[in-house]
Formats: structure tokens, C-alpha cells, sequence
């Protein structure tokens, strides 16, 4: 791809693969990270030279699900919880396809936990973007699975008592060969993260850290949307070669940032189909 | 494949199920295992990877109709199978299938419930789920085969719903048609009529996911193929993109609605057996209706008039033809394993207080017998003759 150096060259990929026809404004707030991640998502698929006819997007329930409808190619709003069950079914039947899946905390991690687990296990050859706001926005602001123990949510109001999920922990243990986390802030990284995700050939998930000014900001007295994104770049920290986990850990940050975790040994399960399941029937037939 | 067309094989229900899923073309399962509906997976693990289909074990019952639709929306023939409690947990995703309009089959090899019931016996309680499982109006086929060769035959059939009118189609097997072993002769895939779905006859930018059509269902192109739509399960205009529209969605309920209602003719299948003259109707389905023929053989030996009605399609109901019956006999004897489901569906369509729709139902974990349906009947004969307009005997 060309350097994006003009405003025009810049834009050039968001006329490519924005809808013509579908109306804008978007549904989301303003201020909301979810335009953030539409766009590096969509310079992201720029850069991985993707075509837009061999591309499907698929999404769950709730503000984040709502990513696919704008973007011009394959897309496919599900049911809560379960893109990763539709998303498994297209990239087994055509493995051809590139596909990436948009999930929320409450969507990935709660109602679609189990799905979740069980797609890193599977290592199939999908990107998963989940986009953590630590709340259920578009409900209106109900504790998920990753809001931080005493924060106080609508249905939380005496603070949350429940321990959260690590996202990306989780995803790590369950079996996912490529694990990153980025936030709203960090656009740039962000789209790295993503386009390593897609480069990925197995289960790769990332993490976004986002903002809920709305619902979560509000009800926890952190400000508006610039606030919320200034203390993602104060809270985070970012690995490097000079900066490892360990060392990451150790300077107390709440977001550790980059590539987490990358495994390129295990077998991707379309591949692991064709060559355990396939060849041997084929020569028992 | 697996198995000898043309000449006589000892299969089991789930087996032909099986079978006449791949002559049907499907090249695509995803299921969990549940009892007694295994076999049907077993089987696809087996002979998909063969023709150059895929096979997959889910994490769940949701999971698994999640990845049929998926496969579907791709261009695969797709389907799942299951029992009770797992088809309560698909019926969000019938749903689903439904107002996204995605072709796929669900096999559910009915057994004792409520909950986790009577894993290893046979029912039919899941007749009227088949119908309003899921929430909100859509449309519903659903198909009972009773015997090994309609398991094979009505999968065929199953699959050209689907893909004809783009809708979940249910197939309502039952354990004992499930596990069933009969000597079949299962003709070959090239000697059956095979439906695919229609393929879009415009450029992909006139293309509308949801395009009105006079029979209610619209043209249908896969992902990856060029045609670039949205689908969700929101309720959608034509190009499929979320709407709140007063008239978009009255156009959408009706197009859905209109699906059975536009084709009930197509989707009507009856087997009938000594109607020409009975006086007396067995409406059954489902293994119930093997039982049911033994039963009118017995009611003729001894001079009654009885016929066997029965309907392969459950639903859409078919109506008209049972009003024709209604019409015709005294009374209609419903037998069914389960508390009435269809029975009243027949009721309601009985206006005559001189006719009788009763039923003999069972909810224990035997099967209903020939000889018990012509006892009853000849009970239920008596009682009628004796006691016009006495107390109403449903078993």
C-alpha cells in the first residue's frame, strides 16, 4: 500500500469501505472509542490488502455489534454472545474467508463466555476484537464480567462485589495463539495490533480497552470522554524490547499494552481438518 | 458414500436421517451430542470428511445452530441434530434462521420431557415447540417422518423446504423411529428431486438480500460470492439493514408470514390409508402412525370403517384437507405420545357438535400399540352410540 501522506490518501480507504448506502450518523455516542476502533479496523483491512468480497464481519448484541452494518463487504449482526458459533461455521465452510468477529466484554466474556473459550481451544483461524468498556452500555450501564471489584454500575450501585475477568488471560489459557491489547488512545497501536491479529493464522484475539463516558464515566465520576482517554495513556504501559511483562507488571500500570502472547506451533483447526480428518477418510473410503 | 442405494439395507432412523441428508447435499453438520439423536452426528463425522464436507463437535447446542447458520450463510447445505433439551436451548437461533431467512434443517429426535425427562424413551412432546418455540411470529415447517425409509426420504424433502422457501426446517423424528431397524431400499440421490437455492439473476448493486418476489422469498446469494449485504437478526428492510420503520417492519412480518401461507399447497404431505369410505379417522403421525395402520387393518377385520390420515408435514397444519375429512367422518381419533399437542389443533377446526375429536395419549415410556388404538376406538364406537353428547374421553 501506497504511504498515506494527503488528507485525500488518508481518507481514501474509509470511501472504499464505508457504506454508501446505509445512513449516517452512527448509533453510537459521541465521544464513543467504538468510531475509534471502526476506523483502525477499517485501515487495518486496507493494509492487509484485504478484498472487500472475501471479507465477513461478524458481531454480537450491543453497542459493539453494531461495528459491521457501516463497513461495505460480508457482514453478519448475530445473536448476543454467539458470533464466534456463526463466525465458526463460515470459516469452516470456506476457509477462503476472512473473518473477524466484534464482541463486547459482556458479549464475549459473560453471555458468550463458553463460546469464547471454546473457539481459543479450537485455534480456528479467526480474529476476535473485543472491545472492553468495562460496562453494558447500550442497556444502560449494568455491571459485565470486567468491571473492576467496588466500581459501581445501574445494577451495582453499592459498588461491584463481583472479581473480573482478564480478557486476555483468560483467552491465553483457554488455548488462543495470539493475544494482544491495545486502547482507544493508541490508535496507531491499535491498528498494528489488529493487523498482526489478521496476519495471525490461528485463534487471535484483541483487546481494546474503551471508553463509556455515558454509562461508566458517569456513574463512576471519571469525566467526560477526554478524561476517560487520558488516564488510559497515564495507566498504561506499553511492551517493547526494552520492556517486558515482567518488567511491565512491576511499574503498577493498569494496561499493559502489545503483543501478550504468540504461539505459531500449534495447528490451525481447517488445516489440522484437511490433514488428520480428510486424508484419513479419504483412505478409508 | 457410506451406504448401497438400490438394493435392501438394514438401517436404523438416525441412520437414514443421516443419509438422506448427504443425498440431499448437505456438506456441513455441527452438533452436540444428546441421546437419541447421537447416531445422526456419528455418522456425518464419518462420511462428510469423504465428499469434502466439514464436521463439527460444538461446545453446545446454541453453538451448534450458530455455526449451521454460519455455514449456510456461506453456501453450505447445513444441518444439526438434537433432542428436547437441546432444541430448547437452538430456539434462539430458530428464531433466528427465521427473520434472517438462512436455510438450514434441525433434527429432533423427540424423547420424554419435560426437562431432562426420559433421555432413552420415545415421545412427542415436542410437536407444539416445533411450532412456537421461539419467540415472537415466524414461520414454522416441520416434517415427522415413521419409518426408517421416510427418515431418508422426508431429510431429502427437509432440505428442498429449506432452501426452496429459506427457512428452518424441523425434522420431528422420535426414539422409537430413531433407533428403529428396518430393511430399506434407499434410492439413489440422482432418482430424487434435489432444491437448491435460487441464485440472484442481477448485478451485485441491484442486489436486495430481501427482495419482495410474488411466493415470498427472496433470491439468495453467499457470502465470499461478490454480493456484499448485511444480515442480522434486527428487524431488517429489503437490503437487510436495521429498521424501525412502521412500514418496513409490517412488510417484513408479512413476507415472513407469507411464506407458509403463499405455498401451503407445496408444503401439504398426506398419507392416507382406507379413507375412500371410513366413517371413522385415525389422525397420526410419527411412529404413531405405524401403529395407527396396524390398528385401522384390525377396526376393517371386523367390519369397522376406520382410515388412517396422516400428515408428514405438521407444520404448516394442514388445514384444508383435514376440514375435508372432518366432513366426512363421525369421529377422528387423534393417538399421540404426549397430552393432546395436535389434537387440538384438529379441534379447532371441528365446528359440528355431532363430531368427535378425542384423543388416546400416552406420557409413559411405551410406545402406543395397534391393538390399544382399535380397542379405544371401538370404546370410544360404544360410548357414541350409547351416550350421544356424554362426557368427552381423551384418555
Amino acid at each position: 500500500m501506497a504511504e498515506n501522506s494527503t488528507p485525500i490518501e488518508k481518507t481514501k480507504p474509509f470511501h472504499e469501505w464505508l457504506r454508501a448506502k446505509k445512513n449516517f450518523p452512527h448509533v453510537w455516542c459521541p465521544g464513543c472509542g467504538l468510531g475509534v476502533v471502526l476506523g483502525a479496523s477499517i485501515r487495518a483491512f486496507d493494509k492487509m490488502g484485504y478484498k472487500k468480497n472475501e471479507t465477513v464481519l461478524v458481531s454480537g448484541i450491543g453497542c459493539t455489534g453494531r461495528i459491521p452494518v457501516y463497513v461495505d463487504c460480508n457482514t453478519l449482526h448475530t445473536t448476543h454472545g454467539r458470533a464466534l458459533t456463526f463466525a465458526t461455521g463460515i470459516k469452516l465452510a470456506n476457509p477462503d474467508l476472512k473473518v473477524i468477529v466484534f464482541m463486547g466484554d459482556g458479549d464475549a466474556l459473560a453471555i458468550g463466555g463458553n463460546h469464547f473459550i471454546h473457539a481459543a481451544r479450537r485455534n480456528i483461524d479467526l480474529t476476535a476484537i473485543v472491545v472492553n468498556n468495562y460496562i453494558y452500555g447500550m442497556t444502560g450501564g449494568q455491571h459485565s464480567p470486567t468491571t473492576p471489584l467496588g466500581m459501581r454500575a445501574s445494577t451495582a450501585i453499592y459498588g461491584n462485589m463481583e472479581p473480573p475477568f482478564d480478557a486476555c488471560a483468560l483467552v491465553q489459557a483457554a488455548g488462543a495463539t495470539f493475544v494482544a491489547r491495545t486502547t482507544v488512545f493508541h490508535t496507531l497501536h491499535m491498528e498494528k495490533m489488529i493487523v498482526q491479529g489478521m496476519q495471525h493464522k490461528g485463534f487471535s484475539m484483541i483487546e481494546i480497552i474503551s471508553n463509556c463516558h455515558t454509562a461508566y464515566g458517569r456513574l463512576n465520576k471519571l469525566g467526560d470522554h477526554i478524561d476517560m482517554l487520558k488516564a488510559m495513556r497515564d495507566n498504561s504501559i506499553m511492551l517493547g524490547p526494552k520492556v517486558d511483562q515482567e518488567k511491565a507488571r512491576e511499574t503498577g500500570k493498569t494496561y499493559v499494552l502489545g503483543v501478550l502472547h504468540e504461539d505459531t506451533q500449534r495447528p490451525e483447526y481447517c488445516d489440522a481438518y484437511e490433514e488428520l480428518v480428510v486424508a484419513k477418510a479419504r483412505g478409508s473410503a | 458414500m457410506g451406504v448401497r442405494y438400490g438394493e435392501p439395507v438394514l438401517l436404523s432412523g438416525n441412520e437414514a436421517v443421516a443419509y438422506g441428508a448427504l443425498a440431499a447435499g448437505a456438506r456441513f453438520y455441527a452438533g452436540y451430542p444428546i441421546t437419541p439423536s447421537t447416531e445422526v452426528a456419528e455418522v456425518m463425522s464419518i462420511e462428510l470428511p469423504k465428499v469434502g464436507g466439514k464436521f463439527i463437535q460444538m461446545e453446545d447446542e446454541m453453538a451448534s445452530l450458530g455455526a449451521v447458520i454460519g455455514a449456510s450463510l456461506a453456501g453450505l447445505k447445513s444441518f444439526t441434530a438434537t433432542s428436547g433439551p437441546g432444541f430448547s436451548l437452538m430456539q434462539e437461533h430458530v428464531g433466528y434462521a427465521s427473520m434472517a431467512e438462512v436455510p438450514c434443517v434441525i433434527v429432533d429426535v423427540m424423547r420424554g420431557g419435560p426437562s431432562t425427562g426420559l433421555p432413552t424413551k420415545t415421545s412427542q412432546g415436542d410437536v407444539m415447540q416445533a411450532k412456537y418455540g421461539s419467540h415472537g411470529d415466524y414461520p414454522s415447517v416441520a416434517i415427522a417422518p415413521s419409518s426408517v425409509l421416510e427418515c431418508y426420504t422426508l431429510t431429502v424433502k427437509a432440505f428442498n423446504f429449506a432452501e426452496k422457501y429459506r427457512v428452518p426446517v424441523i425434522i420431528l423424528s422420535d426414539e422409537v423411529v430413531g433407533h428403529m431397524r428396518e430393511k430399506v431400499v434407499l434410492p439413489a440421490p440422482e432418482e430424487l428431486e434435489i432444491v437448491d437455492r435460487a441464485k440472484p439473476d442481477v448485478p451485485p448493486e441491484w442486489y436486495r438480500h430481501y427482495q419482495e418476489t410474488p411466493t415470498g422469498v427472496s433470491p439468495m446469494a453467499n457470502f465470499g460470492e461478490g454480493y456484499r449485504f448485511h444480515v442480522t437478526g434486527l428487524t431488517h428492510d429489503r437490503l437487510g439493514f436495521p429498521t424501525s420503520r412502521t412500514d418496513e417492519t409490517m412488510a417484513l412480518m408479512e413476507k415472513l408470514e407469507s411464506k407458509t401461507i403463499r405455498n401451503a399447497r407445496d408444503l401439504t404431505l398426506i398419507e392416507e390409508y382406507q379413507m375412500e369410505d371410513a366413517r371413522y379417522c385415525i389422525l397420526a403421525y410419527g411412529s404413531v402412525a405405524r401403529s395407527a395402520k396396524a390398528a385401522v387393518k384390525i377396526l376393517r377385520q371386523s367390519g369397522v370403517r376406520a382410515g388412517l390420515m396422516a400428515p408428514k408435514v405438521l407444520w404448516p397444519f394442514p388445514r384444508t384437507p383435514v376440514e375435508n375429512m372432518l366432513n366426512h367422518v363421525t369421529l377422528v381419533l387423534v393417538p399421540e405420545m404426549n397430552a393432546g399437542q395436535l389434537r387440538k389443533e384438529v379441534e379447532r377446526l371441528c365446528h359440528s357438535p355431532t363430531r368427535k375429536v378425542l384423543g388416546l395419549n400416552r406420557q409413559d415410556p411405551r410406545m402406543i400399540s395397534g391393538e390399544e388404538i382399535a380397542v379405544r376406538l371401538q370404546q370410544l364406537r360404544m360410548r357414541k352410540k350409547t351416550r350421544p353428547g356424554g362426557a368427552r374421553y381423551n384418555g
